[in-house]
């Protein structure tokens, strides 16, 4: 065992952990501060990751930050709901509006590798459509994408994380099949799939960003249900376990415990490096280009606090855009009992989905919404129950006591970008000294008909499966998306097609906040597909010297 | 207590040295076991009133050792352990509860004439119903909503901090830590050899003996 993760930076002195061998290590190239490397990268999710590994293996000097620990998870983790908290964001943050966001496990990490480390591991593809939701649909904003082009960003993404998924996938244009086989369902997946069934609609096995047979150092899954709480196996193909290390084996550098609080400009208009905060000090590192990968909360923070007199308003935000657009997933769900032990606790959550109103457009409302089937673990549930319906004393034990016979389904739902919903800077400092995020938000009269649309629907396909005692989870909200939206146009967005900013060559943005609309599935594949998109782009005009 | 024990005999820390933990749960898990029982944030007077409340929103079956709710959440606070977000209308966590215990003693002494500790269940839960609904206010809440307090922190503190614990796994039928060894059986119905038997009416004795033979 080696020293903890948190208390000190584990990638120094030439080498990172080996997060395949409890006490090990693998060299790491390390580049002097003082010299510009060509590329940071800030945040190691799953807008960083790819960028860190394919920047490197085209032969770009690359050091990627992240603000939390280097973890082995052989070696750190526990099967805990409550010790796991390790891996979330949980510097303060203050949330406000009609429907303030609970910030925390549902939307973050803080960790080498991101939120990847304690995500669900569902991986979809958007609607094609949606990357033209104006000028297909009539709502939201277009993205300066081509749906055909993401298309083989997807595959390559589905591929470099060998996903579990089915042979034939019932919703959208045709798409190979996924690399590894689909993992059996468990009990609360066949549930949904009695009611999806009895409704008419499509469902399948959920396509998993963790391994249902052997892949290099990553075992198949056991089914240990923890999912969310860090996968202590390695099946997960979280960033931590598979770009992060192409990345340092290609060149990479990797800083962890490194949190980076400020973009230093220069006289020329272009950014000339960060300034990071590791071991106790404040310290610097020049870089000709710098990617900010901090997600849809700490990407707009950064900006934001790196103002100066030539940029008050914040680097990149001509458009007075940076930090506006947040965008959450409705997150809404309807739980009951059946007479049958189904023992949600067993295997990877979400087993089984359902995409059908994501690709039927007979509703009058905009945006869609996929469910999928749960396995919540004690605390989780105890949450569900009392949020949902008040319970406490010998009826919220009554309640957990059925946990066995529990079942049910949860949304992933598409709300709409609004200005209003936004991220700002409140005057509070946190532990490094700079202003924490003031995260507004509030639900549109859209996202309200969606939501009660999608519970209406849930609660009939829970019936149908013959659920009884159904009760309705209202207010739960997950992934963020927004806060850079990316366009066509310097007035309207932040960063253009390239993820490149529009009013600082050397700048760029690559994570959940590019994202102009949020879609109606769980957007981690989305973002993986899009760095590794902007790795290929970035490599084109480097060729080009556009640099 | 006249609860059912749906899972007679399984106790989730007969696992405790087998496959289904690692070294990594056995540390977690064993320091929560330990935890101190005094408080190091909250004076004595507040965390009896703690332990008050606890015992009303999380009543503890008479059988087994109680699981000490209110020293949990006070190591929360005294370790500053905090959920990543602060809704703009609550102050910081410990504020919170300097506020929300003090004001609960204020409307059980308003109401009853008695501090909240001295009064018997029944009443407990009026003044804890109060609370929920958002009824009181002025004295110690100051501009700090009463409803707010207790669904975002005294209930949600509550219900995790038992939650965590091997005994609450225990009587929920929970297969608790599962690293390595995971789970085979997925269907609606199976049971592994090491997750809990679930007792038919009537016949607790099978499951009682399938339970003994759960590690």
């Amino acid at each position: 065992m080696s020293a903890d993760a948190l208390s000190e930076p584990r990638a120094t002195g030439g080498r990172a952990p080996d997060v395949f061998k409890p006490g090990g290590w693998i060299k790491m190239r390390e580049y002097p501060e003082t010299e510009a490397v060509d590329f940071v990268v800030i945040g190691t999710g799953a807008g960083g990751g790819p960028l860190i590994a394919r920047l490197a293996e085209q032969g770009f000097s690359v050091v990627g930050f992240d603000a939390g620990p280097y973890f082995r998870p052989l070696e750190d983790f526990a099967s805990d709901e409550v010790a796991q908290d390790k891996l979330y964001w949980t510097d303060q943050r203050i949330v406000d509006g009609a429907n303030p966001l609970r910030m925390g496990g549902n939307n973050s990490g803080k960790a080498v590798g991101g939120s990847t480390v304690h995500f669900a591991m569902v991986s979809l593809r958007f609607r094609p459509d949606w990357f033209k939701s104006r000028t297909k649909l009539g709502y939201g904003v277009d993205w300066p994408l081509d749906w055909q082009e993401m298309w083989r960003y997807y595959e390559m993404a589905e591929q470099a994380l060998a996903i579990s998924g089915p042979v034939k996938y019932p919703w959208g244009p045709k798409r190979p099949r996924y690399p590894y086989r689909a993992h059996e369902l468990n009990a609360a997946a066949e549930i949904l799939a009695r009611g999806a069934e009895a409704q008419g609609y499509a469902w399948s096995p959920t396509p998993l960003a963790t391994v249902s047979a052997p892949r290099g150092d990553s075992p198949p899954c056991v089914y240990r249900g923890f999912c969310r709480f860090g996968c202590s196996t390695n099946a997960k193909q979280s960033q931590l376990v598979t770009f992060i290390p192409r990345g340092i084996k290609a060149g990479a550098e990797i800083r962890d415990l490194a949190m980076v609080g400020k973009i230093e400009m220069g006289p020329d208009g272009r950014a000339r490096g960060v300034h990071y905060h590791r071991a106790g000090e404040w310290r610097f590192q020049r870089a000709k280009n710098v990617i900010v990968a901090g997600y849809a909360i700490e990407t707009p923070r950064l900006l934001l606090a790196s103002a100066t007199d030539r940029f008050p308003e914040g680097l990149a935000n001509s458009s007075g855009l940076v930090g506006k657009n947040l965008m959450t997933q409705s997150n809404q769900a309807v739980f009951g009992t059946v007479p049958e032990q189904v023992r949600w606790y067993k295997g990877p959550p979400s087993l089984a989905i359902t995409e059908h109103w994501n690709y039927d457009d007979r509703k009058d409302f905009f945006g869609g919404y996929a469910w999928m089937s749960q396995g919540p673990l004690p605390i989780e549930w105890a949450s569900i129950v009392t949020g949902s319906l008040g319970l406490w004393g010998q009826p919220l034990r009554n309640a957990m006591q059925q946990y066995n016979h529990a079942v049910g389904i949860k949304m992933v739902g598409e709300m709409l970008p609004e200005e209003r919903n936004c991220v700002t800077l409140a005057d509070e400092v946190d532990q490094y000294g700079l202003r924490i995020p003031r995260i507004t938000y509030s639900w549109g009269e859209n996202d309200k008909a969606l939501i009660q649309h999608a519970l209406r629907e849930m609660q009939t396909s829970m019936e149908l499966a013959g659920v009884r005692d159904v009760f309705r989870q209202e207010n739960d909200t997950n992934h963020l998306a927004g806060t850079a939206r990316m366009g066509f146009d310097p007035k309207t967005s932040v960063v253009n097609a390239d993820c490149r900013s529009w009013d600082i060559p050397n700048l760029w943005i690559c994570d959940g906040s590019v994202f102009p609309t949020v879609g109606g599935v769980n957007p981690s594949l989305t973002i993986t597909a899009l760095s590794l998109r902007t790795a290929d782009r970035i490599k084109a005009m480097a060729g080009r010297g556009e640099l | 207590m006249t609860e059912r024990d749906l899972f007679p005999g399984y106790d989730v820390l007969s696992k405790r040295l087998s496959p289904s933990w690692n070294d990594q749960t056995r540390a977690v898990v064993n320091a929560r076991l330990a935890v101190p029982r005094e408080p190091r944030f909250l004076k004595p007077e507040l965390f009896q009133i703690l332990e008050a409340a606890a015992a009303r929103l999380v009543p503890q079956p008479s059988g087994r050792a109680p699981v000490p709710i209110a020293a949990y959440v006070d190591e929360k606070l005294f370790e500053n352990k905090r959920d990543g977000y602060r809704l703009v209308q609550l102050p910081d966590q410990g504020e919170c509860y300097l506020r929300g215990l003090a004001g609960l003693d204020e409307a059980a002494r308003h109401q009853f004439s008695k501090s909240f500790v001295q009064l018997d269940g029944s009443e407990q839960d009026q003044i804890l119903s109060a609370c929920q609904r958002g009824a009181l206010r002025d004295g110690a809440w100051g501009d700090m909503p009463c409803g707010l307090f207790f669904s975002h922190r005294l209930l949600t503190d509550v219900t995790t901090v038992y939650y965590a614990h091997p005994s609450a796994w225990s009587e929920m039928g929970f297969g608790g830590p599962a690293s390595p060894r995971g789970y085979v059986r997925m269907g609606a119905n199976r049971r592994d050899p090491w997750e809990a038997a679930e007792a038919e009416p009537g016949r607790e004795e099978i499951a009682r003996v399938e339970n003994a033979h759960v590690r």
